[in-house]
């Protein structure tokens, strides 16, 4: 005899602890510290933080502990947070111009003022694995610099009492002040959009698909970015600069009036140089793409960069060929978290609805069958 | 038993007001599609979030709350939701639809008639009706706005055309107020009758598309069809295994390896209702055939039918 | 009513930004069009002919001037006299556009749903009206079908399996099926065979001839204006050179250009 099956709620429990076992893993071995995550895994911490829409370090690593280096559903766990902790303001503009700078680079000039400075990257490594990392234990050369290697602050030279940032300008900057470079400027009067508070609606000034992009999907931009590299809207870009490096963040609280600097924040910020515009009237100039992420998500800023400029298509007068250049095709589908969510609901039972389906087959197939048969 | 970690309902009141704003203006305009401000929550999006939204902004310590998906309260992502709610709320939750003022649903109505005294919460994956049709949203805003739905009944005339009805068998899109052409949400079919001139209050909460919608109480609802080729619902030939309903929408279940069949109601707290009043059901296992397989067809016993 | 002006254009005028200097595509171009009357607006590609006519069909702005149109209410009944399009809604254009007026496009692709059936493109007018009976709706398409001259047993096909020929009488069906009193043609039946061009001319003729139409026909073909036009505007590089009676026009043009046009025609 059929009876209806209950015990749902047991099921999600029993799930729940098979997966606090996957996530632990063999207990004989030591537990990972979220300290040491934040530490030696930072990338993908940064990534977290920054498709997370939230700047803080430790809980980024929890997340990424608790989900077990998934990192797409860490960065859910960080905006399901961030949703719960209290608005206290906005801060001012960050002023990436005056940076304790980690590295800096640009691909458009062989020298530029203040100098190109590698720092930390895998770009002139050879990608040979490294069996070295397999032993346990310390593995640095001693004569490294640093007297403390996890402090990112003092390898900048930030020293404990900090005096102002070094100001190192932008190259664009340069090139602006010479008139070579487009300096375009927020289309409306009002303050910014807020896209955590609003949804985005189309069509979107550019302060609003910036926001977008900077909280999308790594994935989905550096694809979208690539394909206008090979063809897709090609805008002839070049790295006008790639910065990396320690800003300060400050407020204006409302009880005192005046800015107060309230801490540091690290950043990756890319300029693009794009496909100059121009015409008889008008004296060309280079168009720009920018790219802003946290801590070293240097790919991220690249392929931001690239579908920022590629959006602006309207308002540069190109005509639009690529899906690059479609703000509603790119940016609705930029959040990996909307994404994620959506693909995977397909696994919540819709036996409902396919119920339905399977009646009307059969009937349009009853229907077939019954012309068929007063056919012959 | 709340946790105190989090404020009542787990979304800041702020917050609430603006949903609830925007609720408001969906009331005022019945099937009109509102943006909101939809936040990240506990459960990803696709998964009920704009219910859940919705919910959390209305629910009071008095509400009692039932929640469902495919009609039962029993089904895992029910479970989690109104946990979710016990956990931040305290509110008292049931799974008899009697007694509830709130109902959070996924895909199904309740077969028992609603109150004045409720408000049913529907979770939208996709709130556009137009969006097979019309991916880009931009268009979509103005084919609503000038009420030009000559596209959706275009499709519908297509249908019949080349494969003889219509073939949408849930998500069935309706007028509400002969003004707004809506998705019901994933309901089938069968259900749509039931939103026309409801008592409750119906809420529509899409949280990924950022969206929501209503229909006030008593707004006549209509869904899509020709004169010729009238709107009709789903119908069985079986009755619920267990309490014997025929008017009930039914879940079909594979129960052996031939392939049998056992028809069971799809909403539990109406099925469980039937039998505690003393119905009893037949408990048969059917074979169903396929029509255009064997030569002769009984079309009475073994195939569903349309009435 | 017979002497009430349908459409008017008054010092009609579009003009764009190139090399950041204003150039006119169409400028001050006047007439009055009548019920039943059909006007040709001739000339080479550049003209602005397909400019102009976009104009008069409210899908661009005028920069210069304005067109009028007699809107009937919308139960047909009293006349509103001379209206300027650029005072209406567009929700009000949009309605219009699906009744009163029909806009065959040169390409058919471009006037047609391509992924629906022939009967669905003749029927969406019909339904966008609130037409629901899906027999009628059929009834209608075939009724028109008939009337183009269309195998109605095509009737649930889609129109990329009609041919060239075929996919303009079905685009000329789907606007004619709300008795619109104005149809804008945009070069009609140009790109098709010759032969098929002169059945559906005839078709044109015949159509324009029985329902009363008002049209304004852009093409570059003298013998299409000939053939359907009681009237004729001459455009070159976005002015009309000459205008008046089809018939005077070719017998006996006046203006260089036109001349020049005419002198140009291969006589069959």
């Amino acid at each position: 005899m059929y009876v209806a099956v209950k015990g749902g709620a047991a099921a999600i429990e029993s799930s729940w602890r098979l997966l606090e076992d996957q996530r632990r893993g063999d207990t004989a071995m030591a537990a990972l510290t979220v300290a040491q995550i934040q530490e030696q895994l930072s990338l993908a911490v940064d990534r977290v933080m920054s498709e997370g829409s939230l700047y803080d370090p430790e809980l980024a690593a929890l997340a990424i502990k608790q989900s077990s280096g998934d990192l797409v559903e860490a960065i859910f766990l960080l905006r399901a947070y961030r949703t719960t902790l209290p608005r206290l303001g906005y801060a001012l503009p960050l002023d990436t111009a005056r940076i304790a700078l980690l590295r800096r680079i640009s691909a458009t000039f062989k020298e530029v003022p203040g100098g190109q400075m590698l720092g930390p990257t895998y770009d002139y490594t050879q990608r040979l694995l490294d069996f070295t990392l397999l032993v346990e234990g310390e593995h640095r050369d001693a004569s490294a610099p640093s007297s403390n290697p996890s402090n990112k602050l003092s390898e900048a030279g930030i020293a404990v009492h900090r005096g102002p940032l070094p100001t190192v300008p932008r190259i664009n900057d340069l090139l602006a002040r010479e008139g070579l470079l487009e300096t375009p400027q927020p289309e409306m009067v009002a303050p910014p959009g807020d896209l955590t508070r609003d949804p985005l609606m189309f069509p979107a000034d550019r302060a609003l698909r910036l926001q977008a992009l900077a909280r999308g999907d790594e994935g989905w931009l550096l694809a979208m970015g690539y394909s206008t590299q090979r063809g897709y809207a090609n805008s002839h870009p070049f790295a006008g600069e790639i910065r990396r490096g320690f800003v300060s963040v400050a407020l204006v609280p409302d009880e005192l009036g005046f800015e107060i600097d309230i801490g540091d924040l690290e950043i990756t910020e890319c300029q693009m140089i794009n496909q100059f515009s121009g015409s008889r009237e008008v004296p060309p100039q280079f168009t720009q793409g920018y790219g802003l992420a946290f801590g070293g998500s240097e790919r991220k800023t690249m392929a931001m960069a690239l579908v920022d400029r590629s959006l602006r298509a309207d308002e540069l007068g190109e005509t639009r060929t690529a899906p690059a250049q479609d703000a509603e095709f790119v940016l609705s589908h930029a959040d990996n978290v909307e994404a994620s969510g959506f693909v995977q609901h397909l696994k919540l039972p819709h036996y409902v609805d396919f119920q339905a389906e399977l009646e009307l087959v059969r009937k349009l197939r009853t229907s077939h069958a019954m012309a068929k048969k007063e056919n012959t | 038993m709340i946790d105190s970690n989090y404020n009542f309902a787990f979304l800041d009141e702020r917050t609430k007001k603006r949903i609830r704003r925007a609720l408001l203006k969906a009331v005022a305009v019945p099937g009109y599609q509102v943006p909101f401000g939809s936040r990240e929550m506990p459960f990803a999006y696709g998964w009920g979030t704009g219910g859940v939204q919705i919910t959390a902004s209305i629910i009071g310590r008095a509400d009692v709350l039932k929640v469902i998906d495919q009609g039962a309260d029993d089904t895992t992502n029910a479970v989690n939701i109104r946990r979710f709610f016990a956990r931040t709320t305290g509110v008292k939750t049931t799974e008899k639809t009697a007694e509830a003022t709130l109902i959070q649903t996924r895909h199904r109505i309740p077969e028992l008639p609603l109150t004045a005294s409720q408000i049913l919460i529907y979770q939208v994956p996709l709130p556009e009706p137009l969006t097979k049709l019309e991916p880009s949203r931009q268009e979509t805003i103005k084919m609503h706005a000038l009420s030009e739905y000559g596209l959706m009944h275009v499709r519908l005339y297509e249908d019949i055309a080349q494969l003889g009805a219509i073939t949408r068998a849930y998500d069935y899109p309706v007028m509400v107020n002969e003004r707004y052409l809506m998705s019901p949400s994933p309901i089938p079919k069968f259900d749509n009758p039931k939103m026309h001139m409801n008592p409750a209050l119906q809420l529509f909460g899409a949280g990924r598309e950022k969206r929501l919608y209503a229909i006030p109480p008593y707004t006549p609802v209509r869904s899509l069809d020709f004169e010729d080729h009238p709107f009709e619902i789903q119908r069985w030939d079986h009755a619920c295994a267990l309490c014997g309903s025929v008017d009930s929408y039914l879940d079909e279940m594979i129960v052996d390896d031939e392939g049998s069949r056992l028809f069971v109601c799809s909403d539990s707290d109406y099925c469980e209702e039937r039998r505690d009043a003393g119905h009893v059901g037949g408990q048969q296992a059917v074979h169903l055939h396929d029509a255009l397989a064997t030569p002769v067809i009984n079309s009475t016993t073994t195939l569903q039918e349309a009435a | 009513m017979k002497s009430q002006v349908l459409l008017s254009a008054r010092q009609v005028g579009k003009s764009f930004v190139h090399q950041g200097q204003p150039r006119w595509a169409c400028r001050g171009v006047s007439f009055d069009l009548y019920p039943g009357e059909v006007l040709a607006v001739v000339g080479e590609s550049g003209s602005g002919k397909s400019t102009l006519l976009r104009l008069l069909a409210a899908r661009h702005a005028c920069d210069e001037g304005s067109v009028h149109y007699d809107v009937q209410t919308e139960s047909g009944n009293e006349p509103t006299g001379l209206v300027n399009l650029a005072g209406m809604s567009e929700a009000r254009l949009r309605w219009l556009a699906r009744t009163d007026w029909g806009f065959v496009e040169q390409h058919a692709r471009d006037g047609l749903r391509m992924n629906v059936s022939g009967g669905a493109n003749i029927g969406e007018r019909l339904m966008a009206l609130g037409a629901r009976h899906y027999e009628n709706l059929r009834g209608e398409a075939i009724a028109w079908m008939q009337r183009v001259e269309l195998d109605t047993g095509r009737i649930d096909d889609l129109p990329a399996t009609y041919s060239g020929g075929m996919q303009q009488r079905l685009q000329i069906a789907r606007n004619l099926v709300t008795h619109p009193r104005l149809v804008f043609m945009d070069e009609p039946t140009t790109g098709l065979d010759v032969s098929v061009q002169a059945r559906l001319l005839d078709l044109l003729r015949e159509l324009v001839d029985e329902l009363q139409l008002a049209a304004v026909v852009v093409t570059h073909d003298l013998a299409v204006a000939r053939l359907l036009a009681q009237r004729m505007l001459v455009m070159k590089d976005g002015c009309v050179v000459e205008q008046g009676l089809t018939d005077r026009l070719l017998d006996d043009p006046q203006h260089p250009y036109t001349q020049l046009l005419v002198s140009s025609v291969l006589t069959p």
